[in-house]
Order: C-alpha cells, then sequence, then structure tokens
C-alpha cells in the first residue's frame, strides 16, 4: 500500500488536494458495470427471444384458446393448442413433490437445529448437499427404472411413465433446499428464545414448534417457495419418468406432460424455424417464465410480510 | 413431565428422525443402485472409447471430455463475471440508484428461472442469432448464463462477510477504493467466492436440458472440439436411459456413476475448502 | 490468504493441458472432415451404423442427429446438414423450399422397413388385426379406449397407445397407409420423436400397443410381440421376407437417404461414405437390424449413383 495525497501543507495541517480524477478507477468502475450488465442483458434475452416468436404464434392462435383450452395436441391435425393440460401437469407434479419435500424438509431443519449434537450436524449437514447434487438426469432415470416397479412391486397400478414416481423422487431431491434455508432461518433464532422457553418448562417438541418454527417462519416460507418454484421449472426427472401424454388428470397414476417436458422433447435436436411447432416452444416457455415469475415475486412479498427482525 | 407428554415428545423426535432417514436413505439407495446396476460396464472401455450402435462396443469419451470442456468454459467466464458483478453491487454501487436496484432485483430473479428457459435463450441468440450453431462454445456459453446468478450470490456473501472494520483500515491509510478490493477485501473472500463458484460449476455439469435445446448430438464418435458438435456426458447418459436394450441401461448406469463422480468430488472439494478456510473474524 | 501452492499450480496445470486439448482438436476428429447427418429415428440406426463401420475402415467422422424425417429435412434445406434421413419421401413443400434455398439433392433408397404394430408379451388375446380395426383405434376423435372397444371378445383391458411424434416419417406414413390422410390421428397417446420411447411404453404396459419401424422390434423381439396385419388378403406377420416382396401391406415402406448435391460434387468423404453405404448395404441393414434392399432394387440404386458421379 502506497501512501498517498494527503499532504501536509507549510501549515502543518493536513490539507487534502483538490479531487483528481484517477483514471485507473473510473476504468475499475465501468469494467464492473459491464460486468453487471451481463445479468440485465441475460434477462433482456430472455424476454426478447420469448417474447418476439411468442407474439406470432399468439397473432395465429388467440390467446384465449391457448390459455382456457383442454387439448394440447399442437402437431396434429386439426390442431389443437389449449395449454392446460401442460400447466395442470406441471402443477400436479409441483404439489406433490411439495407435499413429500415440505414436511420433511421442516422435519430435516427441526432435527438438525434442535435435536442433533455438533459432530452429527456437521456431518449431515454436507451429506445434505451431496443429495442436492445429484444431477437431475440421474434421479430421473432412477425414478424410471427403480421408483416405478417399486411403487408397482408394492400394487399400485402406475403406468409405466407416471406423475407419482417423478413427483416422489422431485420431492426428495428439493428436500435438501427446504432443509437448508428453513434451518438457516432457525438457526437465526436467537438462543434468548428457546431457553426462555426451557425456563418455563417448556419442553422440545413445545420449543421447537411454539417457538422457534414461528419465529423462523419467514424463512421457511422463503424456502417453501423456491423449492415450488424449482419443481415448477424441473424438466430431466419429468421428461424421463413422467411422460409425454398431455391430459387434464389428478390421478397421480397417470401418464402426463409438463410444460417443461413438452418444450426439452420438442426442442429436442431441432425444430423447423417459423413453423407453428417451433412457435409452441416459445409460447409455452412464456407461459413457464411468467408462472415462476409471478411465484418468485410472491416469495419476496410474503417473506416481507412474515420477517420478524431479531436486534 | 407427565407420561403422555414424554410419549409426545418421543413421537415428534422419531418424526424428525424419520424424515432425516427418508433423506439420506433415499440418498443412499440411488448411490447403490446405480453403482450396482452400472458396476458391469465400469471399465477403461467407458472412458476410451466412442457410443456405438453396439452396447458392448459403447464408450462415452467424447461426452466425458465434452462435459470436462463444457465446465472450463464455465469457470472462465462465470467466475470473472460473477466476481465482478457482486464486488460492484457490495461496493460500487449506489442503492439508491435505480438502475442499481434494478440489477440486484434482476439477479434474484434469474437464479428463479427454469433452465430449461436458459435453452430456449441460447437456441434463439447463440445457435440460430449469432449463429455458431452447435458448437461446445454455444453449450459453454449457456450453462454459464445458468449459473451465473449462483456465482453472483455466492461471492457477494463471501464479500459482505469481511468486516467493515478491514475496509475503514485501509482507507484510513489512503487507499483508493480499488485498491481496497483487490488487495483487502478480495484475498479475504476468495474462499468463499471460490466454494460458491465450484458449487455452481458442479450445478453446470450435471446439467442435461439447456443442453439438449441447443442441439448436443446423438452420435458423436470423436474427441470434441470448442467448435465442434458434441454431446455431454448427461446428455449421452439420456439418450441411453431411452434405449431399452437393457445393456445400454446399464450402460446409461455406469456413465451416472462417472457423473456422479465428477460433480461429487467437486462439491468434496469445495466443502474441504469451507471448513479449511472459515475465518473467524 | 492464499490458497496452498501446490493446489494452486496443479489445478492451474490442469486447466491448461485440458483447454489445449480443446482447442487443438482431438485426434483426427473435429470439424474437418466431418460429415453431418440428421433426421428420421428410424433410419438413424442405419446411419448410425455405416458411419461407425465407414470410420473403422478409415473413414472421416459422421455425426447423425435424430430430430424426426421433417426437423431433419428443414435443416437439410436449409443447408446445414450434408445427409438427411427420412422414413418417408420428401413432401412437395419441402422440396420447394429446398429448391428456394438453391440446394440441390439425390434421393437414395437404403432399406426397406416393415411398419410393425406391437403389443405387450402379456396380451395373449390378439395375433392380428384389420387395417379397419386399426383404423378406428387410430383415427381422429377415436373414443377406442379399450381391448374391448376394438372386439368384443377381448378382455376388458385399458388401451395404453404409444406412438411417433408429428415430425416423424413414421407418423406421416402411419397415418397415411391406415387412416388414409397424412396427419390424421387421435391426439390422446404418447406421442415421441424417439421410438425407444414407445418400445420402453409397450413392454411396460399390459394393454399397450405401439408402432414403428421394423429395426425397434427386430431388437427388442424379447419384450414385445409383433402383430400380423390384414390388408384385404389375409394375416400377414412383419418380417424380412413379407417386407421385401411387399406383401406386408399396406405397411411396407423405403427408407431414404438423401445427399445434398453440392457436398456430393465437392467432397469426396461425402462420395466415399454414400458409396459405401450403398456397396455394404446388406451387411449394415442387417447388422442394424433393417431389411435389406433386393438385389434389384440395390442394384437400380447404384445405378443412380453411377449417373450422379459421372
Amino acid at each position: 500500500m502506497s501512501a498517498q495525497d494527503a499532504t501536509l501543507g507549510q501549515t502543518g495541517t493536513l490539507a487534502l488536494p483538490r479531487k483528481r480524477i484517477r483514471w485507473g478507477e473510473v476504468l475499475v468502475q465501468g469494467i464492473l458495470f459491464l460486468a453487471a450488465a451481463v445479468s440485465v442483458l441475460t434477462t433482456v434475452g430472455i424476454v426478447v427471444s420469448l417474447l418476439v416468436p411468442a407474439g406470432e404464434f399468439f397473432r395465429e392462435v388467440s390467446p384465449r384458446d391457448f390459455l382456457t383450452g383442454t387439448t394440447w395436441a399442437p402437431l396434429f391435425e386439426p390442431a389443437h393448442f389449449g395449454v392446460l393440460p401442460l400447466v395442470v401437469g406441471t402443477f400436479l407434479i409441483s404439489l406433490l413433490s411439495a407435499l413429500v419435500a415440505f414436511p420433511l424438509g421442516v422435519g430435516v431443519a427441526i432435527y438438525l437445529s434442535e435435536y442433533a449434537r455438533p459432530r452429527a450436524a456437521s456431518v449431515l449437514k454436507p451429506a445434505l448437499e451431496i443429495l442436492a447434487a445429484i444431477p437431475t438426469v440421474v434421479l430421473g432415470y432412477f425414478a424410471l427404472t427403480f421408483v416405478t416397479p417399486l411403487l408397482r412391486d408394492l400394487g399400485v397400478q402406475v403406468e409405466i411413465f407416471n406423475a407419482l414416481s417423478a413427483s416422489l423422487v422431485l420431492g426428495v431431491m428439493l428436500i435438501p433446499t427446504v432443509a437448508s434455508l428453513s434451518e438457516d432461518a432457525m438457526a437465526a433464532v436467537p438462543r434468548d428464545l428457546r431457553q426462555g422457553g426451557y425456563a418455563l418448562g417448556a419442553d422440545k417438541l413445545q420449543v421447537s414448534t411454539r417457538i422457534v418454527v414461528p419465529a423462523a417462519i419467514s424463512g421457511i416460507i422463503a424456502a417453501f417457495v423456491l423449492a415450488f418454484a424449482r419443481a415448477v421449472g424441473e424438466t430431466m426427472i419429468v421428461l424421463i419418468a413422467a411422460g409425454q401424454l398431455p391430459q387434464i388428470t389428478f390421478d397421480p397414476r397417470e401418464t402426463i406432460e409438463t410444460m417443461t417436458a413438452f418444450i426439452g422433447a420438442t426442442g429436442n435436436g431441432d425444430v423447423p424455424t417459423g413453423s407453428i411447432e417451433y412457435k409452441t416452444i416459445f409460447a409455452v416457455g412464456l407461459t413457464l417464465f411468467a408462472i415462476t415469475y409471478a411465484i418468485n415475486l410472491l416469495s419476496i412479498r410474503l417473506v416481507r410480510k412474515f420477517r420478524e427482525v431479531y436486534e | 413431565m407427565t407420561s403422555s407428554r414424554v410419549l409426545k415428545n418421543r413421537a415428534f423426535e422419531a418424526a424428525m428422525l424419520f424424515a432425516m432417514v427418508v433423506a439420506f436413505g433415499t440418498l443412499a439407495v440411488l448411490l447403490v443402485d446405480t453403482l450396482v446396476t452400472g458396476w458391469p460396464q465400469l471399465d477403461a472401455q467407458l472412458f476410451s472409447d466412442s457410443p456405438s450402435t453396439q452396447p458392448e462396443e459403447a464408450g462415452a469419451r467424447p461426452a466425458i471430455l465434452a462435459t470436462l470442456y463444457l465446465g472450463l468454459i464455465v469457470l472462465a467466464l462465470s467466475v470473472p463475471i460473477g466476481v465482478l458483478t457482486a464486488i460492484y453491487l457490495e461496493e460500487y454501487a449506489d442503492r439508491k440508484r435505480w438502475w442499481n436496484r434494478l440489477i440486484e432485483v434482476n439477479i434474484q430473479n434469474l437464479a428463479a428461472v427454469p433452465s430449461i428457459v436458459y435453452g430456449i435463450l441460447g437456441l434463439a441468440f447463440i445457435v440460430r442469432g449469432v449463429g455458431i450453431g452447435r458448437v461446445v462454445l454455444a453449450g459453454g456459453l449457456i450453462l454459464t448464463l445458468v449459473v451465473l446468478p449462483t456465482v453472483v450470490v455466492a461471492s457477494r456473501e463471501a464479500i459482505r462477510a469481511v468486516p467493515d472494520s478491514i475496509r475503514q483500515g485501509a482507507f484510513a491509510l489512503g487507499a483508493t477504493k480499488w485498491q481496497v478490493v483487490w488487495r483487502q477485501v478480495l484475498p479475504a473472500a476468495i474462499p468463499g467466492m471460490a466454494t460458491g463458484s465450484i458449487l455452481a460449476l458442479s450445478r453446470a455439469v450435471g446439467e442435461t436440458a439447456p443442453l439438449i435445446m441447443v442441439g448436443a448430438i446423438v452420435y458423436v464418435a470423436f474427441d470434441p472440439t470448442l467448435l465442434g458438435p458434441y454431446t455431454a456426458l448427461p446428455v449421452q447418459i439420456y439418450n441411453w436411459t431411452k434405449q431399452p436394450d437393457p445393456t445400454f441401461q446399464t450402460l446409461a448406469a455406469a456413465g451416472a456413476i462417472v457423473l456422479l463422480a465428477i460433480v461429487l468430488s467437486m462439491n468434496a472439494v469445495a466443502i474441504f475448502l469451507r471448513n479449511r478456510y472459515r475465518k473467524q473474524w | 490468504m492464499r490458497l496452498s501452492r501446490p493446489i494452486t499450480v496443479a489445478a492451474l496445470a490442469a486447466i491448461v493441458v485440458l483447454a489445449t486439448a480443446a482447442c487443438g482438436g482431438g485426434d483426427g476428429g473435429g470439424s474437418g472432415g466431418t460429415i453431418t447427418a440428421d433426421g428420421s429415428s428410424t433410419v438413424g440406426p442405419f446411419t448410425t451404423k455405416a458411419a461407425e463401420d465407414f470410420k473403422a475402415q478409415g473413414g472421416v467422422d459422421v455425426t447423425v442427429g435424430i430430430s424426426g424425417t421433417g426437423g431433419g429435412f428443414e435443416r437439410f434445406c436449409r443447408d446445414e446438414t450434408d445427409i438427411s434421413n427420412a422414413s418417408r419421401p420428401i413432401k412437395d413443400e419441402e422440396a420447394a423450399i429446398c429448391a428456394d434455398g438453391g440446394i440441390e439433392y439425390l434421393e437414395l433408397t437404403v432399406a426397406t422397413d416393415a411398419l410393425t404394430n406391437v403389443v405387450n408379451p402379456e396380451n395373449t388375446w390378439v395375433d392380428c388385426l384389420t387395417v379397419d380395426q386399426l383404423k378406428s383405434i387410430w383415427e381422429p376423435g377415436s373414443k377406442v379406449d379399450s381391448w374391448r372397444d376394438v372386439d368384443e371378445s377381448y378382455p376388458d383391458v385399458p388401451l395404453r397407445l404409444y406412438g411417433a411424434g408429428t415430425d416423424s416419417g413414421t407418423f406421416d406414413y402411419f397415418t397415411d397407409a391406415i387412416v388414409g390422410e397424412e396427419g390424421a390421428s387421435r391426439t390422446d397417446y404418447n406421442a415421441s420423436e424417439d421410438d425407444n420411447v414407445t418400445v420402453q411404453g409397450v413392454a411396460g404396459e399390459r394393454g399397450g400397443l405401439g408402432y414403428f419401424g421394423f429395426s425397434y422390434f427386430e431388437e427388442n423381439q424379447g419384450r414385445l410381440k409383433a402383430l400380423e396385419i390384414d390388408g384385404g388378403s389375409g394375416c400377414v406377420a412383419p418380417s424380412v421376407a413379407s417386407a421385401q416382396d411387399g406383401t406386408y401391406a399396406p405397411l411396407s415402406r423405403p427408407l431414404f437417404v438423401y445427399v445434398k448435391r453440392s457436398s456430393f460434387d465437392d467432397d469426396e468423404n461425402v462420395r466415399d461414405f454414400v458409396a459405401y453405404m450403398l456397396d455394404n448395404e446388406q451387411t449394415i441393414a442387417e447388422e442394424a437390424r433393417f431389411v435389406p434392399l433386393s438385389d434389384a432394387k440395390l442394384a437400380e440404386e447404384q445405378a443412380k449413383l453411377e449417373d450422379a458421379t459421372s
């Protein structure tokens, strides 16, 4: 570190010089701003790449037919462009996986935060990260080749491609997301609150469920919403295990198709540009983007609403 | 405590333990199942040979190489851009300015966008628009964009963890802003940034959906180059899982073992770094 | 605060090695003399086998994609590929696009196919279906949901349909031959460009019914059962013989490879590869479980090649 421009003037007092423009600093700032701009450009790129072809699509297919139609058969004669089966498929899977991930994730978090000894926790937490790191293609393959036969052995009449296997595996995949964010939130709850509870004679169950969880609720909700958004956007697990039969059904044993699976299957390799098929990718992509964006906004709002601030 | 309370507490603890068992039990089952299924095909051939219509002769060498190259590209691009963005947001940006708030919100949103939408972006702009085609570089660029928000967030956390007193001390000694960042903040934040980057990288290496969209082809029997056609390991596994021939299913599992090995070792490095260099201020 | 030196050095060294390998080009492979093929997932395995054998003989690399017959033509007519695999002839609209783009091509038949209808091995109640029965199952708006709807003597097992996606030449051919109009099909079935998905679906579902090229049945004989088809003159099973002599009607069809004229004329490698494909057509077809061309037909195709080369 070099000494700088603060000089002692003749009078012996500190006289700071007039501000000189340091071009090095300006250059640095410029570069940094450009780096940050990459992210903005990315969003602009995503929006433009979705909106333009989607716009063309909606000139040929009315948005109303698209959003309310119940048959998705864009490439057949006669073509049907109702996106509802895809949306229902997506939400069916997301909700089922949430049913798995939310309770189990919070359970894991409570265990790690309130019950586990520090040494055990230091081993278990990285193990949880390992679960989170498994590539989704491996998980999808696991769902198709292990979970589906297992379900059938257990007597559940699932079709070879079905929503249930995919949801179960997706749910387990999301446990680390829910658990780590919830656990962070719980760790942020001051020890005093717990101690106060114990001092008043509460047992662990009461402290966990009536003190810690409510105090950490904003983080837990954020975790839920993030996990749900990831479930909505997940592609490989559903592409491999859930099927390509767009239909409106709430029976998880049946074959369905999600928005992401449609995009992935249709975009495989290449599709004729300019054809209506190409444009359906963007219309569905836009719908998907809008949904995840809305979920994200919701999460920000919910977190703000429930946040409890400590000191 | 009354016996019913004891019972309730035991039950509660059991329930929480059950959650742990489900999570880790599934992980264990998955790893064991993959290992057992793929073991027969896990041999040198997997690493030395190219894919083939005959499963006995098939290998994943081009795919493994492509995955490593993609990882390299992502590393080379996402770390500088991500770290610089984080520095900008944490050290330089005036939060009162609307464009800085926009950038922040933007990054948060990008983190939530499904990876397949990045694939659409790539298809439209990088493969078609700029027209470099379905090449390794295109795949690398897309994956960079996918993990960039994660790198930014992790780097920001690392920078924030550096106490302000360090900065103030440096300023007091007359350093310029950049000198403070470059010589004090960054070195202190490197372990956190490294951890975050490696975790992001391991995610990029496991991504399949965006690569499918930008055309990682089915049958590529030669080592990939930067501007040449390619297929990455996750995509190769995906293609193999679709083949009903049981030998290909075994191959897919073997490929999955390799992919898991790559991803998990990256994670292990990241965890090691985090533990070793955890600073106490 | 620095990371330990040896680790940094090792990591940097590894990165440099990989980077040079990536930019330098692999051993012999790379964009240099690569031939690009794309198109039908039915014909894909044939071209892939040809590519493998060709390379083993010292030929250049060939990449093979499976975007579907339609998708393949799209890329072909935009000058993105050298070869387009197709399980149906090029349509007029597609030919027009090619003409607009100045793409001339050579059409070669490389194998014959018997479009096979398959059911699950546990399906013991049906061995033969008439074209009319198939049509009633697959036509648009069909309400046939159970095997009993097909014939009253069949058990009431739910019908699970798997088939080709609409970008597939198999789809075009099947709908044309069975339903009577290209593209006319019910929409509530598992549709995939990749015939392997159909194999998996039918093999895993007791009431499953699907259709794809003969080679996919041949490859998976243990897990599927092929149906005989009655096209008006009795039940005929799909086989090499019945495909070659055309008795397996109406579902025997030619499989095509379209070669870009400019690649053919300008690139010796392309000429070598195409010649290799035809010269070794019998072997390749057998290895890839396709129905080889009859000798007469093969001679015809080779004559076409002769004309084109001169």
